[in-house]
């Protein structure tokens, strides 16, 4: 377990001190996948840092299985690093050493004899699929094959946990699929718990189980990942999502006044968030049943995942006497999803064209 | 050109050869941890030590802001104290190796100034120690574009002899002041000079290659 207790940190720089972080505390627990996303300047970097004590806090406590990291000295925390791997957005390989001898370096650094090294390095680049690659050199793979290289040196020497600072920022959308499967992979089946950094929130979707929001160095937002998304209450996190998650509304109602009350020719829109199981049940065709006297359009639909959990959002237009509408969002708000209230709009044809 | 000019110049060459390798070597040894030192101990680096950083980079500019032929003549006492003479070309060394320790001390600084810091964090990230990044990290990582460097000083370094003659050290750069300016000597002036020609790029011809075997960017 991971456990960062007010952590602060100051750098002086020559135009006054600045606070990259400020009362930061997490816990983390074991075996999880834990998400860190800001923008760039956010402080998630040096809070990364923080865990393996690259950085050391100018206040505060990292605590690591009830060891307290900020009272070590430094050849205690080396000793303490060698179980905590970390893999980096630049992958940080040595150019001049092959992949296995990337690989075989913390070992290397530890005194272990050659033959151990052997036994220890084939089977990690067989894990991360490397094992043709072992005697070229760094500058001769692609980019997702150095993050891979990167993986199995982090993990060479038996670490707990795997720190991730920006691990698939440099990478295409393809290989940084396949960087994260791999680091749920070696979640799962070394039960290693996974700190990651990101400024994507693509990343946090697809893998973690816990996230936080970190912005000008303090934790916005914390959470499991699907409440998050589900109903996140910061401004920042909303941005971060949205941008996975559209929250534009169909053009047609694009820029026109939004009002509370109902007004005349007007659509009610609503935002429906549905999740797990709900997400299978026919809302739409009840809600016509149920509210007959109603058009109900939709304009906006769609469906993903979070954990391999059902997660669709729709957005809804209602048009019909006031009366009539107001019951059918009464009987929606009652079924099993969240009702969002966008304001009655009216249809702007003339956009479409 | 007579037999016994032709016997001089191969001496000479000799003799050329003989200074610049042994002091390269020596001050190598020297030049090279001095290099590794004004990196580490700079401001925010893995042997952090300001104040001594300060006064070693002050000694290497002193140092190598007095012209050689300076040098040559001003540590006479002390070159005599180490080899036991102060004329010669074994005295001419002492004054090239304490040329070429500051210059290669600077050379090598650059070279490990280009080692990206994010491996340095690598290594510390896998519990190295300062040592261990030096010898691990630094020096490989940056052994190419040392070798191109030292390279360079050996140039120098051949350069920088030919004044040796001032204490009788000898060499070609001496034997072309010596016969071909003094004595009116175009042959020999011209000969020394295509020796030099001849050596220099030989010198920078090996020193690319090893450099570039070394690269695997």
């Amino acid at each position: 377990m991971i456990k960062l207790s007010h952590i602060k940190k100051i750098y002086e720089t020559s135009s006054g001190p600045l606070q990259a972080l400020k009362d930061v505390s997490l816990t983390i627990d074991r075996g999880e996948i834990y998400g860190i996303i800001g923008l760039s300047g956010a402080g998630k970097s040096t809070l990364v840092r923080c865990i393996n004590m690259l950085e050391r806090p100018t206040e505060g406590t990292v605590e690591i299985d009830g060891q307290d990291l900020t009272k070590m000295n430094e050849k205690q925390l080396r000793a303490v690093r060698k179980k905590i791997g970390m893999i980096f957005q630049q992958f940080n390989l040595l150019s001049s050493s092959t992949v296995y001898e990337n690989v075989a370096f913390p070992l290397k650094l530890a005194g272990t004899d050659k033959k151990t090294i052997r036994e220890k390095v084939m089977p990690l680049l067989k894990l991360v699929g490397l094992e043709q690659k072992a005697q070229q050199y760094p500058a001769q793979l692609s980019g997702g094959q150095k993050q891979r290289v990167g993986i199995a040196r982090a993990l060479a020497s038996g670490p707990s946990i795997l720190l991730c600072d920006e691990a698939t920022s440099a990478l295409d959308p393809q290989t940084t699929q396949a960087i994260l499967n791999l680091i749920k992979k070696i979640n799962r089946e070394l039960q290693i718990t996974v700190v990651i950094i990101t400024h994507e929130m693509k990343v946090i979707k697809d893998i973690c189980t816990k996230v936080a929001v970190i912005d000008h160095g303090v934790i916005a937002e914390k959470g499991p990942v699907i409440d998050v998304f589900i109903n996140p209450q910061q401004a920042i996190t909303r941005e971060f999502i949205s941008v996975l998650l559209s929250d534009e509304l169909p053009s047609a109602f694009r820029q026109q006044p939004v009002s509370k009350e109902p007004i005349e020719g007007g659509h009610l829109l609503l935002r429906l968030t549905f999740i797990g199981e709900s997400a299978d049940e026919p809302v739409i065709m009840q809600l016509i049943k149920n509210a007959p006297d109603i058009d109900a359009s939709i304009l906006f639909g769609d469906l993903d995942q979070i954990q391999a959990i059902p997660y669709g959002r729709m957005i809804i237009g209602l048009k019909g006497s006031a009366e009539k509408v107001e019951m059918a969002r009464k009987w929606l708000e009652k079924q099993e999803l969240k009702v969002e209230v966008i304001g009655y709009v009216r249809r702007n044809d003339t956009a479409l064209v | 050109m007579s037999e016994e000019m032709i016997l001089r110049l191969f001496e000479a060459l000799g003799q050329t050869i003989y200074m610049v390798s042994v002091s390269m070597v020596i001050a190598a040894l020297i030049g090279i941890p001095l290099g590794v030192l004004l990196v580490t101990t700079a401001k925010g680096q893995i042997l952090e030590c300001v104040a001594f950083n300060r006064v070693l980079a002050g000694i290497v500019n002193a140092v190598r802001s007095v012209p050689f032929i300076i040098l040559l003549v001003a540590i006479i006492p002390f070159t005599r104290i180490i080899v036991g003479t102060s004329i010669g070309t074994t005295a001419a060394m002492v004054p090239l190796t304490l040329a070429a320790i500051p210059f290669i001390g600077r050379q090598v600084e650059n070279s490990i100034k280009e080692v990206p810091y994010g491996l340095i964090e690598a290594a510390q990230s896998l519990g190295a120690t300062p040592l261990q990044i030096i010898r691990h990290v630094l020096l490989p990582e940056a052994l190419s574009s040392i070798v191109s460097q030292l390279t360079t000083v050996i140039i120098g370094l051949i350069g920088a002899s030919a004044m040796a003659g001032t204490i009788g050290g000898g060499g070609i750069g001496d034997l072309a002041i010596r016969y071909g300016y003094q004595r009116f000597r175009p042959d020999i002036m011209l000969a020394t000079v295509v020796i030099l020609i001849v050596v220099v790029q030989l010198v920078q011809f090996i020193g690319n290659r090893i450099a570039m075997r070394l690269n695997k960017k």
